[in-house]
């Protein structure tokens, strides 16, 4: 495998390139003609759409070669979710291209615009459109400079696969118009996309391109590279949270063969090896003879909840609406909780690193190429300019896992030991044990319904601590903290309103006249916490949707009718009339003992997709286990640009949802993480599997795309709590709903 | 030197006879394949056959493998002709992020081999060791129906 640090080559005096390096083996992609990447310009006015809006240079998204390829380059990255499809798909509508004479580049500082995290079910709004537009825009160039070429007007012009036809039916390929076009230049404020009728690759069905690799063992992860002269690099990490490294006798495993180097800077602990398992065999040995001292006393896990509510919080009203205090006819109130949740991405987190004459490289699977890159640059106290951070797959993360923190160690290896690539990947009770969680959470919500069985009152508050402690800052990286010149990790910070972090769909979409919603956020982290999927869309889904069930029975409304009697947003009834429609929801359907139904709703930060999910689910008195039988779901993401990738997203989004809902549950002693591997943290497996799962897309042609990923998660929750009171005859507010709470709640 | 027969070939590996197979065929064999999960036999993903039996490879020492006859993923098929296992898994899109799959995909193709007919309980309680966390699931089930039923059809058509 070649290191990709061969010199892109331009052709002068156009803006084409010639394309004239593999980045790496399978992966091949095409280079692009930009040596750093474009620096964010003033914004125009008017405003363009997505992440136009930042980056408005046509080639800033799209080169155009002078073979007719096209380079589409993407600052957000294929997490896994599909994504990368469904950029080629937005490209090759708005261009008039085969998706296969388009080549995807993804969040590489060297290549790409600095969209950020990939993070927030963002993708397709920011990338996605951008990309739409400046393709869109591209083509009219194309227009232009045939008709230029030809004598006649754009009107009198098509493309076609690739080509301006003329109305005489010859085709001027876009590869010859390459020589005349210029596409630094921004994006046009007129420019305007293909209408619904008239699309053909937007909302077809294109299979993933990412797929065929996956599944016949090409090189297709981080995992995968396997650069001439890599060395295999394992980290020690401290037995548990705030432990410093005392002493260490590294002599014996540096004597061990084919160890390179032993790499110690105050309590970051390594070592390179020629083979793999030498370096994990080194490792073992090194944990064997490590003596550290002065671990963070842990909270009790059993009283976790109380224990948060107990630290100084700064709240925020985020809601006030109406008078607050209406007695209605009947009055409820409670609260809900979730505990502390893992990622537990099955492959452990990986980075390549190779540092070289002076250069750094780093090919990780994070989430935010450029937010890494500055972290690793102060870290290693290098001009970010010198450091490359290229987005390569790796296993599904599911938010702020450890893949930075595998990028923060393979740096620090990699300067240590130069001109080698060095591959690192953390051990599973690595991955498991250090990984920042999603953090643990409650509310308490209380409200009154009048006598037309109507929500007249709501009061809810939600405590949690910060939702994302992502890099930026050196000391967001395990290896940052570990390092004798240790780095703090940032301030933690509440993400605001309209998204919010721990107060994410805090607010219902539902119509309240008099409501008020507090969010608590707890700036002292105990145990180490960021951003996991949907972030607190969970919890608040989860309490509100099962919040509503509770209301709806004390009104004695069906709940779908109830959610109905409150929701105004004509999408929003949509989702929720097509779930319970295709789900053959009956009100009062009368169940066998021990089964039962549950439905809930939302959309995602009250600005995203909007998804509903009706289930059936039986939970046995004996064991106390939950097991779900139909499900069906109904989600409107906007414009559908592919709907199987939709599906697919919302598919797993319940199934990932069904596993931290019913089983998932970091564990710790006060001294450490005790879930450290898949015995500690088990998840569902195929035998408690759903007994189906149908996903029905509505499509919004013509629509903004309101990306998908996130969007299942708490409404599969709430809709399995609130079949589960059904099914069980009781409530339980506490997450996970696992056999020994279940029993105790029904007196078992 | 340890003599391990890998999708039908012989190859000679300068490693310890300790080491797990799992780090000989990714970075000696350089067969993409088999991942590592856990190193535990926990999860799945290093998944390969051996004698036609799942095995985690994470987990097996080369010493025991000689004599023994070791497929991989890549014994399965290649991007231009893939197997019929993973032709079902790419016509029913049953990938996410995709780590876990190729373990799933041998545990199913020694499904189908030992059981061409079972059940849909028979196919989950098999394929329980093997986790995914993308939720992926419902897909990877009919991706194995799609592959018992092409098989079937396969050999029926194969003994006329």
């Amino acid at each position: 495998m070649n290191i990709p640090h061969t010199r892109r080559e331009f052709l002068a005096g156009s803006g084409a390139l010639v394309v004239s390096f593999s980045l790496h083996g399978a992966q091949a992609q095409e280079a692009v003609p930009s040596q750093a990447a474009p620096s964010p310009a003033k914004p125009p006015a008017p405003k363009l759409p997505g992440d136009l809006s930042k980056y408005p240079k046509v080639d800033s998204w799209i080169k155009l070669a002078a073979d007719g390829r096209a380079t589409v380059l993407a600052g957000k990255a294929e997490l896994g979710t599909g994504v990368k499809t469904a950029f080629i798909q937005c490209a090759a509508e708005e261009l008039d291209l085969p998706p296969s004479a388009i080549t995807m580049i993804t969040a590489d500082t060297g290549l790409t615009t600095d969209e950020g995290y990939t993070a927030g079910s963002h993708s397709m709004q920011d990338c996605g459109t951008a990309i739409r537009f400046a393709a869109a825009d591209l083509r009219v160039t194309l227009l232009e400079l045939a008709a230029a070429r030809v004598g006649l007007n754009v009107s009198d012009l098509k493309t076609q696969n690739g080509a301006v036809v003329t109305p005489d039916g010859t085709r001027i390929s876009y590869g010859e118009l390459v020589a005349g076009l210029d596409l630094h230049r921004d994006v046009r404020a007129e420019t305007t996309i293909k209408k619904s009728g008239s699309l053909t690759v937007i909302g077809k069905p294109m299979a993933r391109v990412d797929i065929p690799g996956k599944l016949t063992g090409g090189e297709s992860y981080v995992q995968d590279m396997r650069p001439d002269g890599m060395l295999h690099a394992r980290v020690v990490r401290p037995p548990a949270y705030g432990a410093r490294l005392a002493s260490i006798d590294t002599a014996a495993v540096e004597k061990l063969p084919g160890v390179v180097k032993v790499i110690r800077d105050g309590s970051f602990l390594a070592v390179a090896a020629e083979r793999e398992e030498q370096a994990i065999l080194a490792m073992h040995l090194l944990e064997d003879a490590a003596r550290w001292n002065d671990p963070t006393q842990l909270p009790k896990q059993s009283g976790i909840q109380d224990y948060l509510r107990s630290l100084p919080n700064s709240a925020t009203t985020i809601l006030d609406h109406g008078t607050i205090g209406q007695p209605g006819v009947k009055a409820l109130r409670a609260s809900y909780s979730r505990p502390y949740k893992s990622h537990a991405s099955i492959g452990p987190s990986c980075a390549v690193a190779l540092f070289d004459g002076g250069k750094l490289t780093i090919w990780s699977h994070a989430q935010g190429m450029f937010p890494l890159r500055s972290a690793v640059a102060k870290l290693l106290n290098m001009p970010p300019e010198q450091i490359r951070c290229i987005h390569t797959a790796g296993s599904g993360c599911y938010g702020h896992n450890a893949a930075d923190d595998s990028a923060g160690d393979a740096a620090l290896i990699a300067r240590a030991l130069p001109g080698r690539p060095i591959r690192l990947q953390l051990m599973r009770e690595q991955e498991h044990g250090w990984e920042p969680f999603g953090p643990a959470m409650s509310s308490q919500v209380s409200a009154a319904v009048d006598a037309d069985g109507k929500l007249i009152d709501w009061q809810y508050e939600v405590w949690s601590n910060t939702h994302s402690m992502r890099p930026g800052g050196a000391g967001n990286l395990l290896a940052g903290q570990l390092v004798e010149a240790a780095f703090t990790p940032d301030e933690p910070k509440p993400i605001p309103q309209p998204e919010g972090g721990g107060d994410r769909n805090a607010i219902p979409l539902y119509v309240l006249p008099n409501a008020r919603v507090v969010s608590r956020f707890i700036p002292q982290m105990p145990i180490r916490v960021s951003a996991l999927r949907g972030l607190g869309a969970y919890l608040n889904v989860f309490s509100i949707e099962s919040f509503m069930d509770e209301a709806a029975d004390a009104a004695g409304i069906d709940p779908v009718e109830f959610r109905l009697k409150h929701l105004e947003d004509a999408r929003a009834r949509d989702v929720v009339s097509k779930a319970a429609k295709e789900f053959g929801w009956q009100p009062n359907a009368k169940l066998p003992r021990g089964r039962g139904q549950g439905f809930a709703f939302a959309r995602y930060k009250n600005l995203g997709a909007y998804c509903a999910v009706a289930m059936e689910v039986s939970v046995d008195r004996q064991t106390g286990i939950v097991k779900i039988g139909k499900v069906v779901a109904a989600v409107d993401s906007g414009e559908a640009v592919n709907h199987d990738g939709i599906r697919n997203q919302i598919e797993g989004a319940i199934v990932q949802s069904a596993s931290w809902t019913t089983q998932e549950e970091v564990t710790f002693s006060e001294r450490e993480i005790t879930s450290r591997d898949w015995s500690g943290y088990p998840i569902l497996r195929f035998p408690d599997m759903p007994d189906s799962i149908d996903v029905h897309v509505i499509d919004r042609p013509d629509q903004p795309f309101l990306g998908t990923g996130e969007a299942g998660q708490g409404p599969a929750s709430a809709a399995i709590a609130n079949a589960v009171a059904r099914a069980a005859g009781v409530r339980v507010r506490d997450l996970p709903l696992n056999p020994a709470r279940m029993k105790a709640a029904m007196g078992v | 030197m340890t003599t391990i027969t890998v999708n039908g070939k012989p190859h000679q590996v300068d490693a310890a006879p300790s080491t797990p197979l799992l780090y000989v065929l990714r970075n000696d064999l350089k067969l993409n394949g088999a991942k590592f999960g856990c190193g535990l036999g926990q999860c799945g993903a290093c998944t390969v056959l051996v004698d036609r039996q799942p095995v985690y490879s994470c987990v097996t020492p080369i010493s025991v493998l000689e004599g023994r006859q070791v497929t991989t993923l890549e014994g399965l098929g290649t991007p231009d002709n893939p197997g019929p296992v993973q032709r079902a898994f790419i016509a029913e899109q049953a990938a996410q992020c995709g780590y876990c799959i190729p373990g799933m995909v041998m545990r199913a193709q020694a499904l189908i081999e030992h059981k061409p007919r079972a059940s849909e309980s028979e196919i989950r309680d098999y394929m329980a060791p093997s986790l995914c966390r993308c939720g992926t699931h419902m897909r990877i089930l009919r991706a194995i129906r799609r592959a018992m039923k092409d098989m079937r059809t396969a050999s029926v058509e194969g003994a006329r």
